[in-house]
C-alpha cells in the first residue's frame, strides 16, 4: 500500500503527513482538552495500523512456539518468525544468518559486549566510544572494561555536537580492540560520518559497532556498503513493536563468538557432558523469542518501504528546518545540537525555564515532547545542562505540530512572565 | 489551564527565580546530597541542630532543578528553622500526604499548602519531594544512597 500522492525530483516520493497520520489510530486522540501533538518519536515512534493487525492476526491465527513444533501452527509460526529476519536483513542489505533478534538495541549492544568483548579485550586493551553516545553504548563497555581491567576511551565532540575525527585519528591505536559509536544522536540529531569513521578504524584493524537506534528509521543503512561489523537497533523507533530489536553482525564475527545466554533453541545437541551450540544466528537465541513482535518488526519495515524512507527523510528534513527557524525566534533559546547534518531531533533548552516545567506545560497542552538528559548524561554534561527540551519527528508530524510546539512555548513563557 | 496555573502559582514561581537560604552551610553540619535520576535533579541539604541537637537552628540548600523543585526545597528551608526534629519529619509527611492523597489534611502546613497543586500532576511529585527526602537522609532517620555526612 502506498500512501505517496506525488513525485518530486528531489526526494523521488513525497509524503502526505495528513494521510498518514489515519493509519496511525492512537494519532485521534484529545490530550488534556487538546489534539494529541505527538512529538518524543525518538524515544518511541507509533505504530500504524498494519503493524497492529499484523501483531493480532498472529495471535489469533498462527500462534505457536518456533523451530519446535511439526503441527501446522508451529509451521506457520516459524515462517512468519523467519520471514520477518529477511525483511531485517534486506532492510539493512545484509544476509538472514547475519541477523539476531534481541530485545532492542540495548541488548545487541549488550550482547556484543559480553560475547565478542569478553572475546578479544584484555587487560591493557582499550574500547572507544563518542561524547555522544546513549548510555546503552557506553554501560555495557564500562561493565566489560571493569571485568578484563580495560580502558573506555572517548572521542570528542565539538560544540555543534560533531564528532572531532582529528581527535579519533589520534586515539585509534593497536590498544583499540572495538569502536563502538552511534549512528546517529537521540540528544543531539548529529548523524555521524559513519562510513569514514569504519574507513579509519578499519584500517588500523579496529572491528566497529554502530548503535543504529535513531537513525534506523531515517536514513538508508547499507550494512555491506558500510562494511560495518556490528549494527544494533531496535524495532519500537521504527514504527515498530518495543521489546524486538535485532543485531546485525558479519557472518565470520557471529561463528567466531561465544554464545552469551544458555537455554533452548540455541542448541544442537545437550548432554550433561557438553553441549553443541547452533548454527548462527540461532546460537545467539537462547528461550523462546517474541515472535509477535519480530513479526510487528516486519509489518513495520513493510509499512517504511511502502511510504518510502527517502520520502520520510525528506519530509523530516523540511519539518527539523522549520522547526529550528520557529524555535529560534523565541527569546532565551539555546539550541542543544546544531551540527549540519541531523535527523529530525531539535534539542533545546531555555535559559530561565527548567525543561521539566516547559515539558508540564507543553503537555497541558496536548504537545508530548521528552524531556530530561535523555540517557546521555555526559552530553548533557558536556553542554552544561541537566536537561533539555527535545521535539523529535517522524513521518506522520506536520507544520501544524511545529507551530502547535511554538505556540506551547510561547505559553510557557507567558506562565514564568519571562 | 487552571491546573497549571494551580501548580505554577505566583508563590512557586517567586521562590523557584529567588530561592531562599540557597547556600552551602560550612560544618559542622548534617548534610546530605539528594538526586533523582530520573530527571537529573541534583539537591544539597544541610541542616544544624541546637545546643539540645533537638531543634533546626539553621537549614540550607544547594542545587538545581526545575521551579517544582527549587521553590519545595526553599519553603521547606523557610518552614523548618526553628522546628523540633519531630516537627519537621512530620511536616515532611505531611507535605507528601498533600500531593499524593486527595483527603490529605492541610491544618498547620501554612505556606506549603501551595504544594497541593502538584497533586493533578503525579508525575512531577517527585520534583516536590525531593528537597525533603534529602532532608530527611540529612537527618539520618533512614539510610540513603549518598553518604550521610555528619560532622557534629
Amino acid at each position: 500500500m502506498s500512501t505517496c500522492t506525488t513525485q518530486t525530483a528531489a526526494s523521488g516520493r513525497r509524503l502526505d503527513p495528513l494521510l498518514l497520520r489515519a493509519e496511525f489510530p492512537i494519532l485521534e486522540q484529545m490530550v488534556h482538552g487538546h489534539p494529541l501533538v505527538y512529538l518524543d518519536n525518538a524515544a518511541t515512534t507509533q505504530k500504524p495500523r498494519t503493524v497492529l493487525e499484523a501483531l493480532e492476526r498472529y495471535y489469533e491465527r498462527d500462534n505457536a512456539n518456533v523451530h519446535r513444533g511439526v503441527h501446522l501452527l508451529s509451521q506457520r509460526a516459524t515462517d512468519a518468525f523467519e520471514a520477518a529476519r529477511r525483511k531485517v536483513a534486506r532492510f539493512v542489505n545484509a544476509s538472514p544468518q547475519e541477523i539476531v533478534f534481541t530485545r532492542g538495541t540495548t541488548e545487541a549492544v549488550n550482547l556484543v559486549a559480553q560475547s565478542f568483548g569478553l572475546q578479544h579485550v584484555q587487560r591493557g586493551d582499550a574500547v572507544l566510544v563518542s561524547h555522544m553516545e546513549h548510555h546503552s553504548n557506553i554501560v555495557p563497555w564500562q561493565l566489560l572494561c571493569e571485568r578484563v581491567g580495560a580502558k573506555l576511551l572517548v572521542i570528542p565532540i565539538d560544540d555543534r555536537g560533531v564528532l572531532e575525527l582529528d581527535a579519533l585519528d589520534r586515539l585509534l591505536s593497536p590498544r583499540v580492540k572495538l569502536l563502538g559509536l552511534v549512528h546517529a544522536s537521540n540528544a543531539l540529531g548529529t548523524l555521524n560520518p559513519v562510513a569514514e569513521v569504519i574507513r579509519r578504524a578499519h584500517a588500523h584493524g579496529i572491528p566497529v559497532l554502530l548503535d543504529g537506534a535513531q537513525a534506523l528509521p531515517h536514513a538508508k543503512v547499507d550494512v555491506k556498503a558500510l562494511d560495518v561489523d556490528f549494527y544494533a537497533c531496535s524495532a519500537h523507533k521504527v514504527y515498530g513493536p518495543t521489546g524486538i530489536g535485532a543485531l546485525y553482525a558479519k557472518k565470520q564475527h557471529l561463528q567466531a563468538m561465544p554464545p552469551w545466554q544458555g537455554g533452548g533453541d540455541m542448541i544442537l545437541s545437550v548432554s550433561f557432558a557438553g553441549s553443541k551450540w547452533n548454527e548462527v544466528p540461532f546460537k545467539f537465541e537462547a528461550g523462546t523469542p517474541d515472535i509477535a513482535g519480530a513479526i510487528g518488526f516486519g509489518a513495520a519495515l513493510d509499512w517504511v518501504d511502502s511510504v518510502g524512507l527517502g520520502a520520510i527523510a525528506a519530509h523530516e528534513a523540511e519539518l527539523l528546518a522549520y522547526a529550528t527557524e520557529r524555535v529560534r525566534e523565541l527569546p532565551h533559546v539555546r539550541l542543544i545540537g546544531t551540527a549540519p547534518e541531523k535527523v529530525g531531533v531539535l534539542s533545546f533548552v531555555f535559559d530561565d525555564v527548567h525543561p521539566h516545567d516547559v515539558g508540564t506545560i507543553l503537555d497541558q497542552q496536548g504537545v508530548a515532547v521528552r524531556t530530561g538528559h535523555h540517557c546521555a548524561q555526559p552530553v548533557m554534561e558536556r553542554y552544561g545542562v541537566p536537561a533539555t527540551v527535545r521535539a523529535s519527528f517522524a513521518a506522520y508530524n506536520t507544520r501544524a505540530d511545529v507551530d502547535a510546539l511554538v505556540d506551547g512555548l510561547r505559553a510557557v513563557r507567558e506562565m514564568f512572565r519571562v | 489551564m487552571s491546573e497549571l496555573r494551580d501548580l505554577y502559582q505566583e508563590m512557586v514561581l517567586e521562590h523557584a527565580r529567588s530561592p531562599r537560604n540557597h547556600r552551602e552551610m560550612p560544618p559542622p553540619c548534617h548534610h546530605a546530597a539528594g538526586h533523582n535520576p530520573l530527571c537529573g535533579d541534583k539537591l544539597d541539604v544541610y541542616v544544624k541542630l541546637d545546643a539540645s541537637g533537638q531543634r533546626i537552628e539553621d537549614v540550607s540548600f544547594r542545587g538545581q532543578g526545575c521551579a517544582i523543585s527549587q521553590a519545595s526545597a526553599s519553603l521547606m528551608t523557610e518552614t523548618l528553622k526553628g522546628k523540633s526534629l519531630p516537627e519537621a519529619l512530620k511536616l515532611g509527611d505531611a507535605v507528601h500526604q498533600l500531593m499524593t492523597q486527595d483527603d490529605a489534611e492541610a491544618d498547620g502546613l501554612g505556606k506549603l499548602v501551595i504544594f497541593q497543586g502538584v497533586r493533578a500532576f503525579p508525575m512531577r511529585v517527585k520534583c516536590a519531594t525531593l528537597a525533603w527526602h534529602t532532608l530527611r537522609a540529612a537527618l539520618g532517620n533512614e539510610p540513603s544512597t549518598e553518604p550521610i555526612v555528619s560532622t557534629e
